[in-house]
């Protein structure tokens, strides 16, 4: 069985990010980049899926800026088979990722795509299910478990009161939520190999998809600065606060 | 408390603009390495470092290593840290390929082995030694001892150590006395060992002790030292570990630093004599240490520029959150944190600009080790052999000294948090503290300058050098007025250098024991100096690249300001350094010892 799974280059969750002075986005110039850590959830659950014996390929896809093939390549030195880099300079929005991943999963005919449940940089959480909308196919977000059977996958998805298992027919797409595993480290030796493993690129047009944004952003800018607290004498100061100056009860 | 990041972005900077990455990745053997290799190998480093390494750093310098019923048990956490390194094939690294290392070049291992030691220097040294050990026998073992032993030092499932140093024998080596006794095949080591890093522990279920010794008709002195492998457990030929050798931990030191790492008394032959195996020949042992010994003390100084970057990360956290006073020639107003003041910010400045220019020549150095190895024409290897020979004491010796200092300047920063244990602060000057001793003290440095490397030579390296560094005036000169105090302040150091160096050469003949005096003052001079020229380097290539487009100018500009401090506040110490050499002499030995 084919796996798919999509690979983001984000900014470093450890970088302090900065907006830009012309309010236009954050400053990613020279900052610090990395995966996206749901989209290696995703990755590590596909290597021990193949570890495991019940795939037999894995394609990395990543969207974006030349760089991600850094990006790809790492996940390829985690275990990833081959990579495809769609590479475009514009800052693809969750509809565009999901009609490139379509016009992917026509041409490699996946059995089952993971993806990252959101991506750390906009926090969309859109991608995934759009994918399955457009594909028709059954899709599962959120989940924390996997496990293949037959021509389904049970899975388990967190859900805001609990877990919620259902089992649904492949092909489908999933979305790694953060306990689905733990990533493993990089061994030295993967990224040695990782070099030497095939890595395509391709444009947006040649794949017939306009990746064009729909949504414009007016304006970006930092959340206001948190004041400084003070201390209260008892409970009945603290519930005068609540009441008349933070106006929450 | 601070966390580690790796300086990815200054590693990038001096591997490939100053080290010359690309001449590197040209050399035969080397051409699997190229930028994308070495940056991935780097984050990921950087990655483990800093989520497994770094973490236990602390906890591993509180409780330290113990020992009970000769069992050496490494901090908790240790171990399975280990595990992890292994596993994750880092101890391979620059092991060689046959044996299943990757056999990178030391233009990659370096700055790798920079971010093992800032983020845990302690349990960091072990896989060193191992690397020593499997230098070692790449070089002088024989094919059996290859395949017996490398894979699994390679692998790191077991680890090595080096076994010289002897209460009567420490920087002398002559002085060893353990004895060894050939019994048919193998050997039987009879002796004590002291100060052995790593000498017993938990971590792996076997250790290779590579121990110097005397056999029973050997000359005295240096030339009747062999070299034996001594493992813990023996191997049955099919590779399942068999006996326990006779070697027991007798204790382990309480020292000032490096608290996690075992430094072990190692009683050998207790009951009939421990097995040893011959490396090589009879009585050449001390000359097989030397030949590794040029990456080992590289190593070393690779711990100074470590545990410096770590200290001022430390600092630097401090500094941006410790409120205390207000802006100088502010009335009123709010506190301010402390990076804030002058003062605080030349702190900083000394250990950054430093520490850049310390990692600029370890890494530069190790580039001339590669080239050294690897170079097709037999010219450029034996010039880049000179280079090597003489910037590795200046390393091992210039480097370390800096980090004490720079450590301690980051307690300096802290104000009273520093001198207490609660902040971390302590323990980097602790940690940097043994740095300057082992492997050749600073004095034992500066005397192999001085005299191996300078004058024996007549100073040709050392002037050769010398020359390369004055060959980028013209370049300084060309930039104008940005550079101008750069090259002023450069062109005048060098001077300095030459002046000394002059003195050495002309001295050394007739008077050693005068430039034995000043041998630390003058290695002191040609690292202040030598860090200057890649400053001025790195000043000359950053204000190239700030002419491009897509130019990281924050970085660029960051690394113009720390070039031209360091040109300004330690190049003006060539002045001093010099004069005490040429002129200092006589005043260390105007007291006879017996008038102290
Ligand atoms: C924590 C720790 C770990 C160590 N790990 C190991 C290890 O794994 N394996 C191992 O074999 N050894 C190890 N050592 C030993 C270390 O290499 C020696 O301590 C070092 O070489 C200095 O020798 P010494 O202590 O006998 O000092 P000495 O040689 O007695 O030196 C004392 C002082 O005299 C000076 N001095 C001595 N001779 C000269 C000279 N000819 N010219 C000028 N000055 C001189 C020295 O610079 C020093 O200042 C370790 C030591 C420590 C403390």
């Amino acid at each position: 069985m084919k796996v798919l799974v999509t690979v983001k280059r984000v900014i470093d969750p450890y970088v302090k990010v900065r907006v830009k002075s012309d309010g236009s986005g954050v400053e990613t110039a020279n900052v610090k980049m990395t995966m996206n850590p749901f989209c290696e959830i995703a990755v590590e659950q596909a290597v021990r899926m193949k570890e495991a014996g019940v795939v037999s390929e894995i394609v990395a896809v990543s969207i974006g800026a030349p760089q991600c093939q850094e990006t790809l390549r790492t996940a390829m030195a985690m275990g990833v088979d081959r990579g495809i880099l769609v590479e475009t300079e514009v800052d693809v929005q969750p509809l565009a990722v999901a009609k490139v991943m379509k016009a992917i999963v026509a041409k490699e005919s996946p059995k089952l795509v993971i993806m990252g449940k959101q991506a750390i940089d906009d926090d969309s959480n859109q991608s995934g299910q759009m994918l399955a909308a457009l594909l028709g196919w059954p899709q599962a977000a959120f989940i924390s478990k996997i496990e293949i059977n037959g021509d389904n996958a049970d899975v388990t998805r967190e859900i805001d009161g609990g877990l919620e298992k259902i089992a649904i027919r492949l092909p489908a797409v999933v979305t790694a939520d953060l306990r689905l595993n733990e990533p493993r480290y990089v061994t030295l030796p993967n990224i040695m190999k990782a070099k030497k493993k095939p890595l395509e690129v391709v444009k947006p047009d040649a794949l017939g998809v306009d990746v064009a944004p729909r949504l414009t952003t007016l304006k970006v800018e930092e959340p206001a600065k948190r004041g400084a607290g003070v201390k209260v004498a008892d409970v009945k100061e603290l519930v005068a606060k609540l009441k008349n100056e933070a106006k929450i009860i | 408390m601070s966390s580690y990041a790796a300086p990815l972005k200054d590693m990038r900077f001096a591997i490939r603009e100053l080290a010359g990455l690309s001449e590197i990745s040209a050399l035969p053997g080397c051409q699997e390495v190229n930028a994308e290799l070495v940056d991935a190998v780097l984050s990921e480093a950087a990655k483990f470092a800093q989520e497994v390494l770094d973490p236990l750093n602390r906890d591993g310098d509180k409780a330290g290593a113990t020992l009970a019923d000769g069992k050496v048990t490494a901090p908790k956490g240790f171990k399975e840290a280990y595990r992890q390194f292994i596993e994750a094939g880092w101890n391979g690294l620059g092991g060689p390929a046959e044996f299943g290392g990757q056999g990178l070049p030391h233009i990659v291992s370096t700055p790798v082995q920079e971010i093992w030691k800032s983020a845990n220097m302690a349990l960091c040294l072990c896989p060193m030694l191992t690397s020593g050990v499997l230098e070692a026998l790449k070089a002088h073992g024989s094919p059996e001892q290859q395949k017996a032993w490398m894979p699994k030092l390679t692998s790191g499932e077991w680890t090595g150590t080096m076994n010289l140093t002897e209460p009567q024998a420490g920087s002398d080596l002559s002085a060893v006395r353990a004895r060894a006794v050939r019994e048919g095949s193998h050997y039987r080591i009879q002796g004590t060992k002291i100060f052995i890093t790593w000498g017993e522990h938990d971590l792996t279920e076997n250790i290779v002790h590579l121990v110097l010794a005397r056999t029973p008709d050997a000359p005295e002195g240096v030339k009747g030292i062999s070299l034996f492998i001594v493992p813990k457990f023996r191997v049955k030929p099919d590779g399942a570990l068999g006996e326990r050798n006779d070697i027991r931990c007798v204790s382990i030191e309480h020292k000032l630093g490096i608290h996690a790492s075992p430094t072990c008394v190692l009683a050998y032959g207790d009951q009939k004599g421990a097995i040893g195996y011959l490396v090589g020949e009879e009585n050449r042992g001390l000359e097989y240490m030397f030949t590794m010994m040029n990456h080992a003390r590289l190593s070393v100084g690779v711990e100074g520029v470590a545990v410096a970057e770590r200290a001022y990360q430390h600092a630097l956290e401090y500094a941006r959150t410790r409120v205390q006073g207000r802006e100088i020639g502010q009335r009123g107003g709010d506190r301010v944190t402390i990076i804030h003041h002058p003062d605080v910010r030349r702190m900083l400045m000394s250990m950054r600009a430093q520490t850049e220019a310390m990692r600029a020549l370890a890494y530069f150095t190790a580039a001339a080790l590669d080239r050294a190895r690897h170079h097709p024409d037999p010219a450029e290897k034996r010039r880049s052999q000179g280079l090597l020979d003489l910037l590795t004491p200046v390393v091992k010796g210039w480097c370390t000294e800096q980090g004490v200092e720079i450590a301690s300047t980051g307690i300096q920063v802290h104000g009273g948090m520093g001198f207490v244990e609660e902040t971390g602060a302590a323990q980097y000057l602790r940690d940097a503290r043994i740095t300057t001793i082992y492997e050749g003290t600073t004095g034992i440095q500066a005397n192999d300058l001085v005299g191996r490397k300078v004058g024996f030579e007549k100073g040709a390296s050392a002037l050769a050098a010398i020359g390369a560094m004055r060959q980028i005036d013209a370049r300084l000169a060309a930039v104008g007025e940005e550079l101008a105090s750069a090259r002023a302040n450069l062109k005048e150091a060098v001077d300095h250098l030459e002046s000394a160096t002059r003195w050495i050469v002309e001295t050394f003949p007739s008077a050693p024991k005068a430039v034995a005096a000043v041998s630390v003052p003058y290695l002191k001079l040609f690292g202040t100096v030598a860090g200057g020229w890649m400053m001025a380097r790195a000043a000359l290539i950053a204000q190239e690249r700030l002419k491009q487009p897509d130019a990281d100018r924050d970085f660029l500009h960051g690394k113009l300001a720390t070039a031209r401090f360091y040109g300004e506040h330690e190049l003006p110490r060539a002045a001093t350094l010099a004069r005490e050499v040429t002129r200092g002499a006589d005043s260390v030995l105007a007291l006879d010892p017996a008038k102290f």
